[in-house]
């Protein structure tokens, strides 16, 4: 698949000599669902600043549909459309003008069958003559987004879109996602909610102290480096794990009841299969068993405390 | 920065239309106070104090202060509405819109520095209005007159784009206006001819870039002026130059915009 964003060797180092962003490379497919993981100060929004324009690179290149972004700014700029983490709108202005000026701002003529569409899908509709000083937190979200879609954006940046929105909202929000994504919207969003990533995600990149540590097919990843949990619910409590399945790493509940062995999906062996073998000719008995695939939360956590 | 091919004028215009809903919207403050403030200057000086003084070159005392008048609110309204109107948007976030847009630098000035040139003319030319109800008005080069009135105008609406630009606070914001350009414009000559200072004084005062202002647009009404026209109009234009020299420089850095 071409890719629609193509952001090579890019660093970034603040006047502070903080260097937020360490060459970073990354190329985003036309039409998938990014999402880009990282804790609080991985450098996900000093990134999508700079692909927007709102941030100066210290070195690198990108790339939006062939257009850079520094020579040819004007065509790269007017592919994108963002939605920033913070709730930032002129408060004094109308739902109906702040969205016609985002409109007009990018140089799109003035269409307000189109502005009315994305106000009606977003449910702002009613809300159009409402000065935005006035809207819940969630209806300005919405505003934010409805300001971003208004140019008919190619590729749609959503910065930590969930970030203190409530489930029915949130639910909205992916549904608007997928609606886009169908008419060919590429959507990059940057979170910190893994469950946001796993359900929504095509592909995940990790990046964590400016550094893009891993980017993988979600499925891939999952199946790569998800790690699988085996419970055992045991018939007859044991006070300590046995010495013959030591080279097993198994763990004990405090209460004896419960045995869990954690395997790694990969690697065959120690198998599961010659576990229970073995427990069962060790005379240990259980109830019930119960496997569990470990969430991309988990993998994430892995992945960057395994950093030095 | 590679020069356009084609302006974004849709961007200018929706900027410059925003920035003059906000004038609207702001009546009271923006056209309403000055009117006051100007019609209080009037009684003061023209009525009460004017009354006791002579003729300055023939003119009145009260028809003498009007171009200083109109001159010390063009000034300090332009650059505050200029320097609130780009500093505003980085104080709440949201100039992030205005940097991700495709808008190059040239588009920007156009669009904040003319809407805030348009609100001080009009400004301008209410108390104009405003002051042919006290005195006796004549102005002798009209098409001068408004030629000063629009280069101050610019000028320093483009000089509180940078202070706008530069500020990192309120007061930032408020501190050159408020220490250098008040003081400079009644010192300036707003109320007296310099040549009814004391003797160093009359030198010293020719450093002062407001007084080459005011005595061109006082020229442009009545003919007679504290220092040549020629050399107030190549003033004006020199302060013009250095506002967009510095302009220029913030935008080739980016200096506290993208930074």
């Amino acid at each position: 698949m071409p890719s629609i964003l193509s952001i090579s060797g890019v660093s970034k180092t603040y006047a502070t000599g903080f260097t937020a962003l360490k060459e970073v490379n990354l190329d985003i497919n036309r039409g998938e669902i990014f999402a880009l993981l990282g804790p609080n100060g991985a450098g996900k929004t000093t990134l999508i600043s700079i692909v927007c324009g709102i941030v100066n690179r210290s070195t690198g290149t990108v790339t939006v549909d062939g257009h850079d972004i520094g020579k040819d700014y004007r065509a790269a700029r007017s592919l994108i459309g963002l939605v920033p983490q913070e709730l930032t709108i002129d408060a004094f202005e109308s739902v109906w003008a702040t969205v016609n000026y985002s409109r007009g701002l990018f140089g799109r003529p003035a269409n307000p069958a189109f502005v009315e569409k994305v106000l009606r899908d977003l449910s702002l509709w009613d809300k159009k003559d409402a000065k935005a000083i006035t809207l819940s937190g969630g209806m300005k979200r919405r505003l934010m987004i409805a300001k971003a879609l208004s140019h008919e954006p190619r590729i749609l940046f959503l910065d930590e879109p969930t970030a203190g929105v409530d489930v029915e909202l949130r639910q909205d929000m992916w549904e608007m996602v997928r609606r886009l994504r169908e008419d060919g919207v590429t959507i990059i969003l940057t979170t910190h909610y893994i469950e946001e990533a796993e359900a929504m995600a095509d592909r995940v990149g990790v990046i964590n102290r400016g550094e893009i540590i891993l980017v993988e097919n979600k499925a891939e990843l999952m199946r790569k480096l998800g790690r699988k949990r085996l419970v055992m619910e045991l018939r007859n409590p044991l006070t300590a794990i046995p010495e013959a399945f030591s080279h097993y790493a198994l763990e004990l509940s405090p209460d004896g009841a419960e045995l869990t062995y954690t395997y790694d999906n990969q690697a065959e062996r120690p198998g599961v299969a010659s576990l229970i073998r073995d427990l069962e000719a060790g005379g240990i008995q259980f109830r019930d068993i119960d496997t569990q695939n470990s969430s991309l939360e988990e993998i994430f956590v892995n992945l960057v405390r395994r950093e030095p | 920065m590679s020069v356009p091919a084609k302006m974004n004028f849709r961007a200018v215009w929706a900027i410059y239309r925003v920035e003059m809903a906000r004038a609207f919207r702001t009546v009271l403050q923006s056209i309403i106070s000055p009117v006051i403030s100007t019609s209080l200057y009037f009684v003061v000086f023209g009525s009460a104090i004017g009354s006791r003084i002579t003729e300055i070159d023939g003119i009145s005392y009260g028809a003498f202060i009007v171009p200083g008048l109109i001159m010390l609110s063009l000034l300090t309204q332009s650059i505050s509405n200029a320097s609130f109107a780009i500093y505003f948007p980085k104080f709440v976030g949201s100039i992030y819109e205005l940097l991700s847009a495709p808008v190059s630098y040239l588009e920007i000035v156009i669009a904040y520095v003319g809407g805030a040139a348009t609100k001080s003319i009009i400004l301008g030319l209410i108390i104009l209005a405003t002051a042919s109800l006290f005195v006796p008005l004549h102005i002798e080069h009209p098409f001068w007159m408004l030629a000063f009135l629009i280069l101050t105008a610019v000028t320093f609406s483009l000089f509180g784009f940078i202070i706008g630009i530069w500020a990192k606070s309120f007061e930032q914001l408020q501190l050159v206006p408020l220490l250098i350009v008040t003081p400079l414009t009644f010192l300036g000559g707003s109320f007296y001819s310099i040549h009814m200072l004391p003797g160093i004084w009359k030198t010293i005062t020719l450093f002062n870039p407001v007084v080459y202002l005011i005595s061109g647009f006082r020229w442009s009404f009545y003919g007679k002026a504290d220092v040549s026209v020629g050399i107030s109009l190549g003033m004006t234009l020199v302060f013009l130059a250095v506002c967009i020299a510095i302009v220029a420089w913030i935008f080739r850095t980016g200096y506290r915009l993208r930074n």
